[in-house]
């Protein structure tokens, strides 16, 4: 090839790169881009078909959001999803964290495969599970209560988080452990007090995803809870606010994306973990 | 002050037997070296003296008490880590009185304490800094400073200077031993560097595949080595070994020179093929082969650069070795058969 | 000197000490919690599941029979359950099939260094990281019968005739095609953080080595890029079946199986049997179809994990 014919592939190249990306944000982003404009038209504009629906054929408005604070129970169910966040992290954190560590430590090969087990159970999908504990749940007297929720939801966030944990603390150098133990620890001690505060940023991102993993819950929500001062916002948006044949369009899209961004935005700064997670094993 | 003893301790992972039975005892006050190629079992033995492994098999005692039940932090020793093991996430001052506040100290003792160990290491400066801030040499001032400070009975040190680089080991040699001198407490150092155990130790224990294989001054090491693994892995290049019949017999690359050199009463004349030279400065390396044998015979001269001799690759050479310096093993257990040429 | 220690006084440590430093106590106390956790919430309402599935167990009633295999002939006799199993197979492998080509395409574009690129690994990243259930409401609106903005814009720009006006989820055909894009939207940000991370584990010198071969840009990619991607593309592939064989929030939100059952998959269907329904027991044998997949999935992901620990 000629100096010519390279650099027009690298011109090619490069365009092509910028098409691809172009693509894939245009696809990717497009419903949130959707939801923005939607979230602040005026009613007539959105239905008015005859006018380009890209453009602000009428000046922004306010209406929706403020029909959805005064009008609908959205700001209790933003309070019931952060109730039911913060209850399920803590129960998640008291459990995975000493699960996680021993798994990191414990020796012997069988203790690889207990962790994938525990890391297994994490994908058996509530759509297995939600008969069973339909009943269950009816039995502890716990249906339409935020409590059943709660009860419920470390069944996906302990697995995910024990095994996020286990492979903080295997991250963690033995030596220190060992070295805060002829300090004058005991195994326990060179635990809590050594390994924990080096590990605080290992903790927070499970608290992030136990806390995101709760936010993006649909199935166990829509099973469990039937009346609407109940719902958390991921259940209480799509069953409650879509009902009869007039949606309030504005309002809903104003509610997928107050809800929506800042999870994505904290999500986003934590998902190389998550993916982490995923990928143990696999990479290496 | 205490002694250290081993008795007839073993470890076993699985199948592999890290610590095969050993017994040993270090005196009191005494600096003995744990010396042997990676896997021979010296830092499994560390570990288990430390209380960091739980021995398959027999006991530790410190100080007169059987400690083998007792966990780490109730033995009273200390250790040093290759990684130095610095708390990341505490400053310099904390660390070092980490052991102290463990025991749940005095606060002006523990200042008191930690400013004596800073001085003697020198890293006063340092007492507000986090780990991540300092040097490998300040690193591992702070992890000695650390280990001294709770004036332990013994001190287990896991090849300390392994990460330091070659300039900054040799000063760092030199200090541990001058403080280990000033202390005069028991220590018990693990390396696989023979220069840093002939250097340090007051005595070496040789280990190989979980057993000691040897213990002894350094000299006694080098000068007597008890069969052809201590021969071979002490002394740089190693001891030349030469099939003869039932036995080996060997001897040192720097007792192997030439006639006109090394000519005496007792010596034992070998024709020499030279086969390559290497100049390392100090020292001439001749590399060649022992004519008129059976089995080829490979071995090396290490001529101090005093000796002018011309010696050129390629030529045949009368060389000798005194016969005081031939040692002689044993082939099949390959233990040195006594009385041979001495 | 051996003398003198040869009747050494043995130390003993207390109970508490025992415990708190006994690795083979602390441990299993430590891991206890989660299992116990874990089992009465996975795996007992997972037996209860099976034991659902042989039982006359309706949501009202109080008695409970034995009736053997009855609801697994009752479901297999049922025409919904082919249609179903017909959908969630074309749901998911058509879905996977795509979300792999876009996948691969995207992470290599995004492992190139350029600027701007944490904006766009953001927007990417969008639709998996907000709750789906509200993605999917948005894509309600996008598809919606009246004010479809895809339909706009196809007559804006002549694609579709002046009286071509699809209704996206209520055309059997389209309705099936409609789901199977929201679901590849919403997987394909996850393959592609999956498969980026492979990407940046090759090291550079095996790429730098190809390049100096004379390898170009096509050879690099299939010659070396995919294999050494292999694992990592499997363990992406898994994640998406399972996350699209056993959803059912997509099609719930979107078309609620219509129309006429032509994008019923199994678990939506399982949730209208067995809850709306209030037929515990036909619910609970429909669901249990899904499990054989996850048990797949669970050994291939083993397999993976122990070659990977070996080499």
């Amino acid at each position: 090839m000629t100096r010519r014919s390279f650099k027009l592939v690298r011109i090619a190249r490069a365009g092509g790169h910028a098409s691809i990306l172009v693509f894939f944000i245009t696809f990717l982003a497009f419903p949130f881009y959707w939801m923005l404009m939607t979230t602040f038209k005026t009613t007539i504009d959105l239905h008015d078909v005859s006018k380009n629906p890209f453009l602000f054929n009428e000046p922004p408005t306010l209406e929706h959001l403020v029909v959805l604070f005064q009008d609908t129970q959205y700001l209790q169910w933003l309070i019931n999803t952060g109730v039911v966040g913060i209850a399920v992290v803590l129960i998640t954190l008291v459990l995975a964290v000493p699960a996680g560590y021993a798994l990191a430590r414990m020796a012997g090969p069988w203790a690889q495969t207990l962790g994938i087990a525990i890391f297994l159970t994490y994908l058996v999908p509530p759509t297995i599970l939600f008969i069973p504990f339909a009943r269950i749940i009816a039995t502890l007297g716990l249906q339409d209560s935020l409590w059943s929720l709660v009860l419920v939801y470390p069944s996906f966030t302990v697995p995910f988080c024990t095994w996020l944990l286990m492979g903080f603390f295997k991250a963690i150098p033995r030596d220190l452990e060992d070295a805060a133990m002829i300090d004058g620890l005991s195994r326990f001690g060179a635990f809590v007090k050594v390994v924990m505060p080096i590990s605080l940023a290992g903790v927070l991102t499970a608290v992030i995803f136990a806390f995101t993993l709760v936010t993006q819950e649909f199935v166990y929500g829509v099973t469990f809870i039937t009346s609407a001062s109940s719902y958390t916002v991921s259940v209480g948006v799509p069953t409650f606010l879509v009902r009869g044949d007039v949606y309030f369009w504005g309002s809903m899209m104003g509610a997928c994306l107050i809800a929506s961004v800042p999870i994505a935005v904290i999500y986003d700064l934590f998902v190389d973990r998550f993916v982490a997670g995923f990928t143990v094993g696999a990479v290496k | 002050m205490a002694t250290v003893e081993a008795r007839h301790i073993s470890k076993h992972f699985d199948e592999v037997r890290a610590v095969d039975g050993i017994d040993l005892l270090a005196r009191e006050g005494e600096f003995l070296v744990l010396l042997g190629p990676s896997g021979c079992g010296k830092t499994t033995l560390m570990r288990l003296i430390a209380g960091l492994e739980q021995p398959t098999a027999g006991d530790i005692v410190i100080d007169g008490r059987v400690v083998t039940d007792l966990p780490p932090r109730a033995r009273n020793v200390a250790m040093v880590f290759q990684s130095y093991a610095l708390y990341p996430h505490l400053t310099v001052a904390k660390n070092i009185s980490f052991p102290l506040r463990a025991v749940g100290m005095q606060r002006d003792a523990i200042r008191k304490k930690v400013e004596w160990a800073a001085r003697m290491f020198g890293i006063e400066r340092f007492l507000d800094r986090k780990p991540r801030q300092l040097s490998g040499g300040e690193r591992q001032r702070v992890a000695l400073a650390r280990a001294v400070v709770r004036e332990p009975v013994v001190f287990l040190l896991d090849e300390p200077l392994s990460n330091l680089d070659a300039k900054l080991r040799n000063s760092a040699r030199d200090e541990l031993k001058q403080f280990q001198r000033d202390l005069a407490t028991t220590t018990i150092y693990v390396t696989h560097d023979q220069a840093e155990a002939m250097g340090l130790g007051d005595r070496i224990a040789v280990l190989n595949q979980g057993k000691v294989i040897q213990i002894g001054t350094p000299q006694e090491i080098y000068g007597k080595p008890m069969d052809t693994f201590v021969a071979t892995f002490i002394g740089s290049p190693p001891m030349n070994l030469v099939e003869e019949g039932a036995s080996y017999f060997g001897f040192r690359p720097e007792a192997f020179l030439p006639r006109e050199v090394g000519n005496s009463d007792d010596s034992v004349g070998f024709p020499f093929r030279v086969t390559r030279v290497e100049y390392l400065g100090a020292d001439r390396l001749v590399y060649g082969v022992l004519e008129g044998r059976t089995a080829e015979a490979h071995v090396i001269s290490k001529m101090p650069n005093n000796i002018r001799a011309e010696i050129v690759a390629g030529e045949r050479y009368d060389f000798v070795v005194r016969r005081r310096e031939i040692h002689r093993f044993d082939r099949n257990s390959g233990r040195h058969i006594d009385g041979s040429g001495r | 000197m051996t003398t003198a220690t040869a009747n050494a006084v043995t130390a003993k440590a207390g109970w508490r000490t025992r415990l708190a430093d006994n690795e083979r106590l602390l441990w299993p106390l430590m891991l206890a919690p989660a299992i116990l956790y874990i089992v009465l919430l996975v795996g007992f309402p997972f037996l209860l599941s099976l034991f659902y599935s042989v039982s006359d167990v309706t949501v009202g009633s109080r008695s409970m029979n034995f009736v053997g295999l009855e609801n697994f002939h009752r479901v297999v006799a049922s025409n919904t359950f082919w249609i179903a199993l017909k959908n969630t197979l074309i749901f998911t492998i058509v879905s996977q099939f795509f979300v792999l080509v876009f996948a691969n395409i995207l992470a290599m574009a995004l492992s190139a260094d350029f600027r701007g690129k944490w904006l766009v690994r953001l927007l990417i990243l969008l639709p998996w990281v907000a709750p789906i259930s509200l993605g999917a409401i948005g894509w309600l609106w996008i598809y919606d019968s009246i004010y479809s903005v895809i339909n706009w814009t196809g007559q804006a720009l002549r694609i579709l005739g002046p009286n071509d006006w699809p209704i996206w989820l209520g055309q059997p055909n389209l309705a099936m095609a409609s789901i199977i894009v929201v679901q590849i939207w919403r997987i394909v940000p996850l393959a592609t953080v999956i498969l980026l991370a492979g990407l940046t584990s090759i090291p550079q010198d095996i790429h730098d080595a190809a390049a100096v071969d004379g390898a170009g840009f096509w050879r690099r990619t299939l010659q070396i890029t995919f294999p050494l991607l292999l694992p990592i593309t499997l363990v992406a592939v898994l994640f998406g079946i399972v996350f699209t064989f056993t959803d059912m929030i997509v099609v719930f939100l979107l078309t609620r199986g219509g129309p006429y059952d032509q994008t019923q998959v199994l678990a939506t269907w399982a949730f209208f049997t067995g809850i709306q329904g209030g037929d515990l027991a036909g619910g609970a044998a429909v669901s249990l179809f899904l499990f054989p997949v996850l048990v797949a999935v669970a050994i291939v992901f083993l397999l993976l994990a122990r070659r990977s620990e070996v080499t």
